[in-house]
């Protein structure tokens, strides 16, 4: 034990002279740009699909963190960052489409992430409903856009692409209007009730979406919903003046991958002033004692009621560019192991914190389209070319074990998740826990402000 | 002139009745203590006059304005803070951000001025930065304010939380045994600063408060609860010496022989 923490001091040390001779005058500089520079070169060189471009993405959106934490400054940051996802990835992209496919749903989960870790992380309610706004908003457009609407609105016929924009506003508006309604029966619930209470609304909604064929056909039931419009490519006449030609299809690879940039963006802002605000503050203390919370007058019903629609509505705009970029939705997308894979991310990320958050969604996003796929197709490579590996081993379908397997030890080893908050960083690490000494004249009865009523 | 007025105030828990007709009058600019034995109905009073429990009879008149029913919130902001029996901090924060949240109902930015970060948002988050520092200052923690809550030490945490409840800017704080776990020192600096609350920043006190040397060095008026009952009511001199008090206390065969003093 003691010499356990010896050695660990130790290295501790020797990271930290490490970290602090990184951190110094030009050094921090240097060390980015050359990493940039490396993953860049390796990126536009090499626009073939396989393991070893696999990594070369994650080292490249590993970079986007490096360039958050470096001790550089914020011009800097942002310049640098501009440059590689506004040109060296589309670049790459249009080389290898495969990977900007991958990399867009990578910003667009790292959006509901973020939603969802208003709900979860800063304010603490446990909401296993979350895909339902994501349906709600794919639906929204999947209906305007396609014939569905004539069978609700008889006559009319669908939207035209360029009423996209429009609805982006209207998904964040109809997200928070349903994250409202969500949010109403579940104000008084906490913990497991809670989550078992949104886990059944949000089903709710999968199981409306599954059944509202009839009497009327407004989702189309099972079926799902094809060809949901896409608004028109206004990028195409700037790409053609600029000489470059590309095919229709990666021209709106394109598109969405700067779309999701740019809402990612923006709900990373909105974001992170709310939580550096009051309101933030106020979901923060809900969150560690509601009790504690109503007594020094913050608004309970109000501020749950905000965190429920702030995340709702991120959700129901990506669910608008989803089902704009996928051009089919169809209810088994919205199911409860959606809402637990976006849970997944937030959790391993770091609960509450936005850049944990962000590389949660990145991490399981790219393991779940990329790597364990592709470990998987190598492992069975490795089985055919005669490696003993026994045959009742399927590594394909094994790759969700892979994946609960580093949950689990994720959750063992860091349960803070990789980039926790800073507060509860500190919260599940600190060595000698104060204990609170009996107070002297313990009550009888624990005052049972747990069971607020009235 | 009346701050605070509980009219005949009862609650009930099913079958129990945990305060029962309890009637009190608190002047302005006075210091009060509830006493009572474990049990008798002092935290579920508090809890009533904060909202956190609505009274199942009765009514309470907080500045001259009828606040039986309200939500807890409103209260808060029409200037009643209190701390807690069991230390209630938002652990996992900061020193500062305690403060910054029980500072909550002061402050207006909305949701639209907070995401364009207006001038007047930037403005007031500088000013109670600053006042939530002066509150720091004045239960002596500054130093302590970027520590998470749950790693300050006992004593302060008692502290935090009345600088916590006077974010509020209270005109009426209630304090829930402030000196409960206390060493003597500790308990002797507790006093003190509950003194300064009055003196200094012109705050009306309700303490309830186990121990006798704190109650009758600084009570104007005491108030003792039995089972739910209010049974007396007075100067610390009267209360020393009442009878039924002494009985509450320490039974009847106490109060029989004589006893004169309540508790140590
Ligand atoms: N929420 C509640 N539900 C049921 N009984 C309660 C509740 N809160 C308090 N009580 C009961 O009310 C009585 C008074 O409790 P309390 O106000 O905590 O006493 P004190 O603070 O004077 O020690 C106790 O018998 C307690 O069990
Ligand atoms: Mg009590």
């Amino acid at each position: 034990m003691t010499a356990d923490n010896r050695q660990v001091g130790q290295s501790a040390s020797l990271w930290g002279q490490l970290r602090a001779m990184a951190g110094r005058g030009p050094a921090p500089y240097v060390l980015t740009l050359a990493y940039a520079a490396i993953v860049s070169a390796l990126l536009l060189l090499n626009p073939t699909t396989g393991l070893g471009t696999d990594m070369v993405v994650v080292l490249f959106l590993l970079l986007m963190f490096v360039i958050y934490r470096a001790p550089t400054m914020l011009a800097f940051k942002l310049t640098l960052g501009t440059i590689l996802l506004a040109v060296v990835m589309p670049v790459f992209g249009v080389l290898n489409p495969f990977y900007i496919d991958v990399v867009t749903k990578a910003g667009m989960f790292a959006a509901l992430a973020l939603g969802l870790n208003v709900v979860v992380g800063f304010a603490g309610l446990l909401d296993l409903g979350y895909v339902a706004f994501f349906a709600v908003g794919a639906y929204l457009w999947g209906i305007f856009s396609t014939p569905q609407i004539s069978n609700i609105v008889p006559g009319m016929e669908p939207l035209h692409g360029s009423w996209f924009w429009l609805f982006l506003a209207i998904g964040l508006a109809v997200g928070a209007f349903f994250g409202v309604l969500l949010g109403l029966p579940v104000l008084r619930l906490r913990g497991d009730y809670l989550a078992i209470v949104t886990l059944g609304l949000g089903e709710v909604i999968r199981v409306l979406a599954t059944n509202l064929d009839r009497p009327i056909n407004i989702t189309n039931g099972a079926q799902g919903i094809k060809d949901v419009g896409r608004p028109p490519l206004f990028i195409e006449p700037l790409f053609q003046s600029l000489g470059i030609t590309i095919s229709r299809l990666q021209e709106y690879q394109l598109y969405f991958y700067f779309l999701v940039l740019l809402v990612l963006a923006l709900t990373v802002f909105v974001v992170h002033r709310l939580n550096d605000s009051r309101i933030g503050r106020a979901w923060t203390a809900i969150r560690e004692d509601e009790t504690a919370a109503i007594a020094m007058g913050i608004p309970l019903v109000r501020m749950k009621l905000l965190a429920f629609a702030v995340g709702a509505s991120f959700a129901g705009t990506m669910g608008v560019i989803f089902s704009a970029l996928q051009t089919f939705i169809n209810p088994p997308t919205f199911d409860l192991l959606r809402s637990i894979g976006i849970l997944s991310m937030v959790i391993l990320g770091g609960m509450g914190s936005i850049p944990g958050t962000m590389l949660g969604a990145v991490i399981v996003t790219l393991l779940d389209l990329q790597l364990l796929p592709r470990i998987a197709n190598e492992l069975a490579a490795l089985q055919r070319r005669g490696v003993p590996i026994p045959s009742w081993f399927d590594p394909a379908q094994y790759q969700r074990l892979l994946f609960g397997l580093l949950l689990v030890i994720m959750m063992i080893f860091r349960p803070e998740g990789l980039l926790p908050e800073d507060r509860r960083r500190q919260e599940l690490h600190h060595d000698e826990p104060e204990p609170a000494p009996e107070a002297k004249t313990s009550p009888a009865v624990p005052e049972s402000a747990q069971s607020v009523e009235g | 002139m009346a701050l605070l007025e509980a009219k005949h105030v009862t609650k009930q828990f099913g079958g129990l009745t945990a305060v029962n007709d309890v009637s009190l009058t608190i002047e302005a600019g006075s210091i009060v203590s509830v006493i009572g034995p474990n049990g008798a109905g002092k935290t579920t009073f508090f809890n009533v006059l904060t909202g956190i429990y609505k009274p199942t009879s009765g009514a309470i008149v907080f500045d001259g304005k009828d606040i039986t029913g309200l939500r807890p919130d409103q209260i808060t902001a029409l200037g009643i803070c209190r701390t807690f029996q069991n230390i209630r901090l938002f652990n996992a924060m900061t020193v500062l951000e305690n403060v910054l949240v029980g500072m909550h109902t002061r402050l207006n930015a909305g949701l639209w001025q907070i995401l364009f970060g207006t001038p007047a948002v930037r403005a007031e988050e500088r000013a109670s930065l600053n006042r939530a520092r002066e509150l720091l200052k004045f239960v002596n923690l500054d130093h302590q304010r970027n520590q998470l809550a749950r790693n300050l030490p006992y004593g302060d945490q008692r502290r935090l939380e009345i600088a916590r409840a006077l974010a509020a800017s209270p005109k009426l704080i209630l304090l829930d045994e402030p000196t409960a776990g206390m060493n003597p020192q500790e308990t002797a600096e507790a006093t003190e600063l509950i003194r300064r609350l009055r003196d200094e920043l012109g705050i009306t006190v309700v303490l309830i408060e186990h121990d006798m040397r704190v109650v009758m060095t600084i009570s104007e008026r005491i108030t003792v609860l039995d089972y739910g009952t209010k049974i007396a009511e007075g100067l610390p001199d009267e209360i020393r010496s009442n009878p039924r008090v002494i009985e509450a206390y320490l039974g009847k065969g106490a109060a029989a022989h004589g006893v004169e003093q309540v508790g140590g």
